[in-house]
């Protein structure tokens, strides 16, 4: 049998990425984006929001002790779920949205994991230096200097981890409560547990694991491949206007045999998955645009138009590769499936905005005793026994009347009462966001057929009104 | 590998291929990462320390048991002893509170109920069924309909010393003669208190034979059931008037009953439960829905 002469290795040992620093257009849009979304995460769990006496203060809560998700105005209980359902099918089609208009633009400004990495990456700048101070740094033997500065690295490293693992726990109970508990050590151990989770994981995955995550673990990569047709902005290499690719001075020295790349290679000293995005395509290319800012100052330099690494979709790439002229790559955004996805998403946002006003914050629900189905009273009538739940999902106390309809010659009363004092209906005071669970029982004349059918009524007895009805069943002997 | 020869290299990616190719799609041998190898061998470190730590490899007659001593058992062990201590408290409490005194106390009776659930469905459910309804000679404990008395101290002493308890002088005793079966009226007499009874449970109308009866129900039987039929309680003599029956209301059942006279038996209880438990039994059977409110000091004998 014979083998290869050099069999390569089945495990591959990860490659140094040490990205440069650059400025330019992407770069500030990077920034900017950072700035907000972050700003958004540390920020929510602090907003306040008054709902009254009855209901926690914080804009967005979830409140898992009691089952409840709060966000700014609106109170989701745990059998809407599908409100949450429809929000996390807009995430995925929104990302189907934003694939298909501006390509993998969410790998490379809002992911999460971009964005960490990228604030780890701008802290190891700032404590190693630039690349080549890194690079030179790597390879420096274990002295004291060089432990000193990765413990200085590690350590600010570990802050921001800890404040990214810490700050979530926030969006699961009263924040400021949290705080105070968090530090005096009497929060749950869950906050305690949940924050050096979190922490371990930013510390891993934005410090060392970084474009590994892209490229092994996350499959959106993978989707988005399939995703992507000749109509997707990826960032592109004009190859045809850049090859052959040569030296400054040999271009200056043969003009006619050079393209525009001058193989300075800061396109790859920029990027943040190391890759060598002149090669194509590829599934470590997250879009994040810094190769185009490099090379646009680099063209400036040399004096030749920019945009030789840009944002543009094949189909303009084709089209410029046969001479037309570039197209601007805000042009790519509209097209038929953009406007589809897009008419979806909205679709199901309008469905959803259109169910959260109408949805009714008041229900009742009946369900009858099984075992046994119906009892003999001593004067003949037929009783039977419903476990009837009130819920009130209003942030405040609610008085409400329940009685039946259909069920000629019915009385009511709960496990409170006696049968003497038995009428027409009962009433309650339902506690403000909780469910009231009335045992009612109802007693009718014999005579009658042996399964009938009747609704339970609930009426609000306040100045809002509103109600509900549940249909129910009477049995008989 | 095994085809022994030279595999060819993706111009694309630089990476070997595989060497097989579906309709001009070719699988790449792209390299693991280098960390993927480190996660793989620290699980394998896990499963040695998990092995070591609990139970884990089947043997012969056994198993290794692990060094923490951990078993499933064991924990339920745990778990069911955390939760005794947890409502040992309630039990004390229930145990210490007469039981007149447990509605004002809602959550003590609230915790009686509950409690009370779940043992019915230990004790009693043999003979009252699983809904409590009962079946014939056993009590519906569902209806509006007592014997003994259906407030909570009158249910708490029927469980304590039970009906016709053999051997237990405290027990509830009601002894109806067997009116046919020791001859002390004819067939034809039987029949006649038959047919009264079904008059004033208003099932039949007045007849000649219901109208003879009255007579000999006025002789023999008002003595425990009243005048008007309607019981006594203080006897555990039944109410015959109402559209409840032990054992059955049409007129073969009934004549059986004064025939032969019924003696169901329900056994003491306060040989084989603690005081907490009856007591939330009680309170249990109580809840179902005909429980009577406490009679005043004053009343004593005008509620039926």
């Amino acid at each position: 049998m014979l083998m290869p002469a050099d069999p390569p290795s089945l495990y591959e040992k990860r490659k140094g990425v040490y990205p440069k620093a650059v400025d330019g257009f992407y770069r500030r849009l990077k920034w900017a984006i950072m700035a907000v979304t972050l700003a958004i995460y540390w920020g929510t769990p602090w907003f306040r929001w008054d709902r009254g006496p009855y209901a926690p203060d914080q804009a967005v809560l979830v409140d898992l002790a009691h089952r409840r998700f709060y966000m700014f105005a609106i109170e989701i209980w745990p059998h809407e779920f599908y409100y949450v359902a429809g929000l996390l099918i807009m995430a995925g089609i929104g990302l189907f949205l934003v694939t298909s208009a501006v390509g993998r633009a969410w790998c490379g400004y809002a992911c999460p994991q971009t964005v960490w990495t990228d604030l780890f990456q701008h802290v190891e700048r700032f404590v190693d230096g630039d690349r080549n101070a890194q690079v030179r740094l790597a390879k420096a033997p274990w002295t004291l200097a060089k432990l000193g500065r990765r413990a200085a690295k590690w350590s600010l490293w570990l802050a921001i981890a800890f404040l990214t693992g810490g700050a979530w726990i926030f969006y699961f109970a009263d924040a400021p409560t949290l705080q105070r508990d968090f530090w005096s050590g009497t929060a749950a151990p869950v906050a305690y547990a949940t924050t050096a989770l979190l922490t371990a994981t930013t510390f891993l995955l934005g410090g060392f694991m970084r474009e590994q995550v892209c490229i092994y673990m996350c499959p959106w990569p993978r989707i988005q491949t399939a995703m992507l047709d000749e109509k997707s902005l990826v960032v592109t290499y004009k190859a045809w206007r850049g090859e052959q690719r040569g030296s400054l001075k040999k271009a200056q020295a043969h003009p006619a045999e050079f393209g525009d790349c001058i193989d300075c290679n800061q396109c790859v000293a920029v990027c943040p998955t190391g890759i060598d995005i002149r090669e194509g395509p590829q599934i470590g290319c997250i879009t994040c645009a810094l190769c185009i800012d490099a090379c646009d100052a680099v063209m400036a330099q040399v004096g030749r138009p920019r945009g030789l690494i840009d944002y543009c979709t094949q189909e303009d790439a084709d089209a410029e590769q046969k001479g037309a002229p570039p197209r601007p790559a805000l042009s790519a955004l509209l097209h038929p499936r953009t406007i589809a996805y897009l008419t979806v998403w909205s679709a199901i946002g309008a469905a959803m905005l259109f169910a959260l006003g109408a949805r009714t914050r008041i229900d009742i629900a009946a369900q009858q005793d099984r075992n046994p189905i119906f009892v003999r009273l001593s004067d003949g009538a037929i009783r039977n026994a419903y476990m009837v739940k009130v819920r009130n999902m209003e942030a405040r106390p609610r008085p409400v009347t329940v009685a039946v309809d259909g069920l000629a010659g019915a009385s009511l009363w709960t496990d409170a009462m006696a049968r003497e004092q038995a009428g027409p209906s009962v009433t309650a005071t339902v506690p403000a966001d909780s469910v009231a669970k009335l045992r009612i029982f109802i007693a009718a004349p014999a005579a009658g057929p042996s399964r009938q059918d009747f609704a339970f009524t609930l009426t609000a007895n306040d100045r809002e009104g509103g109600g509900d009805h549940e249909p129910a069943r009477f049995e008989r002997p | 590998m095994a085809d022994g020869q030279d595999r060819k290299i993706d111009a694309a990616t630089g990476t070997e291929l595989k060497g097989h190719e579906w309709d001009g799609i070719a699988e790449l041998d792209t390299p693991l990462p280098r960390w993927w190898l480190w996660t793989f061998y620290a699980t394998i470190l896990f499963a040695v320390g998990y092995v070591v730590a609990y139970p884990a490899i089947p043997m012969l007659n056994d198993y290794t048991r692990g060094m923490l001593g951990w078993s499933s058992r064991g924990a339920l062990d745990k778990e069911l002893a955390a939760r005794a201590a947890q409502i040992a408290p309630i039990h004390r409490a229930i145990a210490a509170t007469p039981i007149i005194d447990l509605p004002a106390r809602p959550h003590l009776m609230q915790a009686a109920v509950e409690g009370g659930r779940a043992a019915f469905k230990v004790h009693c459910v043999q003979c009252h069924g699983s809904g409590a309804a009962g079946a014939k000679g056993y009590p519906n404990l569902n209806d509006d309909d007592w014997l003994w008395g259906g407030d909570l101290a009158t249910i708490e002493k029927t469980i304590i010393d039970g009906v016709r308890n053999p051997g237990h002088d405290a027990t509830r005793l009601s002894i109806m003669p067997a009116f046919g079966r020791d001859q002390l009226l004819t067939a034809a007499q039987v029949d006649d208190v038959v047919a009264h009874v079904r008059t004033i449970s208003r099932q039949d109308k007045p007849s000649a034979a219901s109208q003879r009866g009255g007579k000999l129900f006025a002789d023999n039987c008002t003595v425990c059931h009243g005048a008007d039929g309607k019981g006594t309680r203080a006897l555990g003599a039944p109410n015959l008037t109402d559209g409840i029956w032990l054992y059955g209301g049409d007129t073969d059942t009934i004549r059986a009953s004064v025939w032969n006279s019924r003696q169901g038996v329900m056994p003491r209880w306060d040989d084989k439960l603690d005081t907490a438990t009856i007591r939330m039994l009680a309170a249990y059977v109580h809840s179902l829905g005909g429980g009577e409110a406490t009679p005043t000091a004053d009343a004593g004998n005008a509620a039926e």
